[in-house]
Parts: C-alpha cells; sequence; structure tokens
C-alpha cells in the first residue's frame, strides 16, 4: 500500500469505509508527519493527543456512513473551536479558548472529521503572504522563504506538505484561492451565504466566506457538502437547497459558454500566466464548450473599492477587542488609556493600519465621500457580472497576478501587496462562488492557478468545469521534502 | 487630499489605539498611499447608483427569544484577563 500521507482525501474515506487501514493509522500518519514538519510553522495549535483519542474512539464504534469517517483535519485558526484555543494570528486572542464551536467546524465533527490542529493565518486574515501573523511566517513547501499566500497561509502549506488531508480556509478577498494558488491546491469560495460565518472570527461580515482547501477538485466537492449548510444562527445564511456536489461531480463541459473578461489582461502580467489562460480556453474548447469575451467594465474599481469596504467592516468588528471580557490586556493608567495601550500592544501594523482606514472613511464628513461612494461602486461591479451572466455560464481568469513572492519582498509596500487581490477581490463584492485550480508552473517552478467564477449558488457548475480543466492539464506539485532533516 | 500627522493622531483616537510619534510618520505615508490608491473611485460617476450594502439582501428572519446555552458563566469568565469568578473587572471608571 502506497503512504497513507500519498494519499487523496476521497481514497482515505474509502480505505476507512472498507476497513483497509483505520483512523488511527491515518492520524498517526499526518501527525507523525506535521512533527516533523515544524519549520514550516504552518500550525499555530496542535491538538495531536485529543485527535490520536478521538480516533481510537472512532474505531472503537466506527460510523461508516459518515461523510469524513475518523478522517484527521487541521484547520484555519480563524475557526473557534471549543475548548481548543482560537488565535486569529493575533496577540489579542493569544489565549482565546472559545466556549462553542464554529458551524463549519461542528459540521465536520458531525461529519466524522477528527481536528488535529490549528493552522496559522495572517492576523484575523488580513494580509496575503501570511506575514501579518502574530506567530511568525509560514514557509511555502513549495521552496525555502516562499510565501505560502495568505490569509489562509498556514492551510495551503499544510495542505501542500501533506501535513492534512484538506483544509478549511476564509476569503474575504482571495485568502482561499490565493493561497490555493501558490501552493499547487485546489481552493473553493462558495456563494456568500452557502457556510455559516457562526463561529468565524470575523473581519469584513459582508465579503466573509468559509471554504474547502483540498489536493484535488474530487476532495474539494466532498468538503463542501460537509461544510456547506443553512444555520439559523448565522442571519445572512441562505436556506437554498445544497446540492450533492461530490455524487453530480462530472467532466461533462460540452454547450457550456465560458466568458473571458478582457479587463483581467492587466499590465505587466507575466507571459507565462496568459499563456496558462490560454491553455485554460483551449481545454474548455476542446472538451466541447464555448469561449465568449466578456466586458466587466467597472474591474478596475475593484480594489479600491474593497479597501474601504473592508476596512469599515473590520474597524467595526474589531471594536470587541477592549481588553475587558476575554483577550490580551494592557495596564493603563484608566479605563481609556487601557483601551488604547491593550489594542496598540495588541493588534500588528497592518491590522492598525486597516482599522484606522475603516475608521477614517465611517468617520463625519468622510462617509459619503468615501464608504457610501464605495457601496454605490458595489453596485456597479455586481451589476457588470449580472450582465455577463446574461450570456455566459461561468467565466474564466487567472487566480493571481503573479506567482508566489518571496517572504519580505513586499512588506514595506501595503499597496504592492493589496494588488495581489485583483482578480480575487470583485468576486467577493458580488457575492460569488469561485475556484482556484492548479494549472502550471512558472519559469522557477512555482505553481500558477486557473480561476473559475460561477453564478450565485452554482458550485456544482464551477465544480465540474474545474473538474474537467484538473483531467486534461494533470498538473503535478514538484515539492521534494526540503524542511524535513 | 492628504493625511497630515494630525489627523493620524485624531483617527487613533477615534480608533482607540495610541501610536507614539515615530509610528505616526510612517502611518500618515501609508495612509496616503492607500488613500491615493483609493481615489481612483472619484472618476466614477455613480450619483444615480444605489449602494449596496450586502449581497444578501433578504428579509431577516425572526426567531424566538429563547435561551440555549445555560451555565456557562464561568467557561466564559475564564477567558477574562483579569481573574474574577463572579464579574468582568476595568480599572476604576466612578471618583
Amino acid at each position: 500500500m502506497s503512504n497513507i500521507i500519498d494519499l487523496k482525501l476521497f481514497e482515505l474515506v474509502e480505505k476507512i469505509k472498507k476497513k483497509e487501514i483505520s483512523s488511527t493509522e491515518v492520524t498517526k500518519a499526518f501527525i507523525d508527519r506535521s512533527q516533523k514538519s515544524k519549520k514550516l510553522n504552518s500550525y499555530i495549535t496542535e491538538n495531536f493527543e485529543n485527535a490520536l483519542q478521538k480516533a481510537k474512539q472512532f474505531d472503537e464504534k466506527p460510523d461508516f456512513n459518515k461523510k469524513l469517517p475518523g478522517i484527521p483535519l487541521a484547520v484555519k485558526d480563524l475557526f473557534c473551536t471549543k475548548n481548543i484555543r482560537t488565535t486569529a494570528g493575533s496577540k489579542i486572542l493569544e489565549n482565546f479558548i472559545p466556549t462553542y464551536e464554529s458551524t463549519v467546524t461542528q459540521n465536520i465533527l458531525n461529519e466524522g472529521g477528527i481536528i488535529i490542529g490549528k493552522l496559522n493565518c495572517d492576523e484575523f486574515a488580513m494580509g496575503s503572504s501570511n506575514e501579518t501573523s502574530f506567530f511568525g511566517n509560514v514557509q511555502n513547501p513549495i521552496s525555502e522563504n516562499l510565501v505560502p499566500g495568505g490569509s489562509s497561509g498556514g492551510s495551503s502549506s499544510a495542505l501542500a506538505a501533506n501535513l492534512t488531508p484538506a483544509t478549511i480556509g476564509t476569503d474575504t478577498g482571495g485568502s482561499i484561492r490565493q493561497p490555493a494558488s501558490f501552493t499547487g491546491t485546489v481552493g473553493l469560495k462558495p456563494t456568500y451565504g452557502s457556510c455559516s460565518r457562526y463561529g468565524i472570527v470575523a473581519f469584513a461580515s459582508s465579503l466573509d466566506q468559509a471554504g474547502p482547501m483540498t489536493q484535488n477538485v474530487k476532495d474539494c466537492a466532498l468538503m463542501l457538502e460537509v461544510i456547506s449548510s443553512y444555520d439559523n444562527k448565522d442571519s445572512t445564511s441562505v436556506d437554498f437547497k445544497r446540492g450533492q456536489y461530490l455524487k453530480d461531480l462530472n467532466e461533462n463541459i460540452k454547450g457550456k459558454k465560458i466568458g473571458i473578461p478582457k479587463q483581467y489582461r492587466v499590465d505587466g502580467m507575466p507571459k507565462e500566466i496568459e499563456e496558462l489562460w490560454k491553455k485554460g480556453m483551449k481545454i474548455i474548447e476542446d472538451n466541447g464548450g464555448e469561449i465568449i469575451e466578456i466586458n466587466l467594465p467597472n474591474t478596475n474599481y475593484a480594489l479600491p473599492t474593497y479597501y474601504i469596504v473592508a476596512p469599515a467592516e473590520a474597524s467595526s468588528n474589531l471594536a470587541r477587542y477592549d481588553g475587558v471580557k476575554y483577550g490580551f490586556r494592557s495596564k493603563g493608567e484608566n479605563l481609556i488609556d487601557m483601551y488604547e495601550k491593550t489594542r496598540s500592544e495588541g493588534f500588528g501594523d497592518e491590522v492598525k493600519r486597516r482599522i484606522m482606514i475603516g475608521t477614517y472613511v465611517l468617520s463625519s464628513g468622510y462617509y459619503d465621500a468615501y464608504y457610501l461612494k464605495a457601496q454605490k461602486v458595489r453596485r456597479l461591479i455586481k451589476n457588470d457580472f449580472d450582465e455577463a451572466y446574461k450570456k455566459v455560464d461561468a467565466i474564466l481568469t487567472p487566480s493571481t497576478p503573479s506567482s508566489a513572492f518571496k517572504i519580505g519582498e513586499k512588506t514595506n509596500d501595503p499597496v504592492s501587496m493589496y494588488l495581489n487581490d485583483i482578480f480575487t477581490v470583485p468576486i467577493n463584492l458580488a457575492g460569488l462562488p469561485a475556484i482556484s485550480i492548479p494549472a502550471g508552473h512558472d519559469k522557477s517552478g512555482y505553481p500558477l492557478g486557473l480561476q473559475v467564477i460561477g453564478k450565485a449558488f452554482d458550485e456544482q457548475n464551477i465544480l465540474n468545469i474545474a473538474y474537467s480543466i484538473e483531467k486534461n492539464i494533470n498538473f503535478k506539485n514538484n515539492i521534494n521534502d526540503w524542511w524535513i532533516n | 487630499m492628504t493625511i497630515d500627522l494630525k489627523t493620524v493622531k485624531h483617527i487613533s483616537k477615534l480608533s482607540r489605539i495610541s501610536i507614539d510619534d515615530n509610528k505616526a510618520k510612517k502611518l500618515s505615508d501609508d495612509l496616503n498611499s492607500i488613500f491615493k490608491f483609493i481615489e481612483k473611485l472619484e472618476e466614477l460617476d455613480t450619483e444615480k447608483i444605489e449602494p449596496l450594502a450586502s449581497i444578501a439582501e433578504t428579509n431577516l428572519k425572526l426567531r424566538k427569544d429563547e435561551i440555549k446555552s445555560k451555565n456557562i458563566r464561568e467557561d466564559i469568565l475564564k477567558n477574562s484577563p483579569e481573574d474574577n469568578k463572579d464579574f468582568f473587572v476595568v480599572p476604576k471608571v466612578v471618583e
């Protein structure tokens, strides 16, 4: 039998169901690998002992009807997990132990999954390289000193390095798709309202969505089936009939109309990405799909809109971290002084920067010029997609304008860091589903991804298109375990 | 427009984040480059456009106001930075 850690999630599920391997064996294998991989710094909190106990309990009384029968999974440290420390990558939550479980992780537990740990991420999910985490940089298993993307950087790193068979992240402006693209893995941001936000540390509530990060499209369909659910604890959860994403997964894209937005041809985009995009178009045509040029005229305004809307919502959401009821507290001369010192010492620079941008754009005299203006442009961006979807079934774009960059390369220039999300941000503003799949390598051998964007609640369609592209591309990650001595 | 040191200090006050003078200068530079980038939106005429606050433009569902989690006081207080089994403790507010 091949190595347990090399098996795909769906293969592990099959083998456990056939009793060829036990949950304990699988859990041990991923824990062993994780322990040998500390150099990657993918984990913030390990839950290994507890996970092994849970695996043993599963093996003693297995339930093979579950979708994740005794499967060990590490998850982004933005999901509240009952009795397991949840930090959101921040000093201000360094010692926070939730008394409740997020709905998404509860869904994983309900389907037999076992949480083996909490994965590193940018502080409060604000970042594109995992460099804003209080718990340090994360290494991309592709190459030393390369960022794994962000904000779900611990998730993408752990997944690509086989420390977990699958994982979940959150995506506010690209935080699932960009790290997936940087590590040669698959990441899906579901339609807004598909996965419950209950128990996810909030960043920008009108944009945040949880989603699966996996090694292939089939695993992605399985994970989406597990985590997507209607939840009355989230007032924006949408009560629609969820698909049987795995059962209905098929590569037939005959007759599908796929849009190519000309505005996504940005200046200075590497030639390899342009070629990759063309390769994707050719695969679609070869498989009976039709390529149609479309117009998303307000694309260039998406990032400026995002950098008003997201910080505005963040400044409001993060007002709760005041050192009173939980989290870090600094000593102050009086109550106000305590608040100000707690927040100054408890938050990192990027988080403070965004809180201040948000506070400013919401402040008296500037609200209309910035925040209201951004909400209006957000409507225009959504209208662009509505118009495009009258002509096409889905849209194909590159996932990112470049491959992964070196640690430290962009930390001094916030705007150049923000430009990473140029292809992913418009989708969050419009609330649409999108999947990033690995599709090739650049000249350094770093992975590049393609993004398939769907209509709202049309996850099955983009999974199928991604499945078809995946079968034709046959992508292989070049990982040589450089971090293991 | 430019965000000068005085404005940075004002925003830091509103945000309840204390900022020392060294950091304020760097922050003012960062904010200026970000706002320069944001101000691209001024090119667009949005006079007749309705603002979009959220994609989920559905009516909020009503539910019964019931207590679902009971006896969690101790657990909740365990996370408070100042130890006390009955209350959250803050610096003295009233003289």
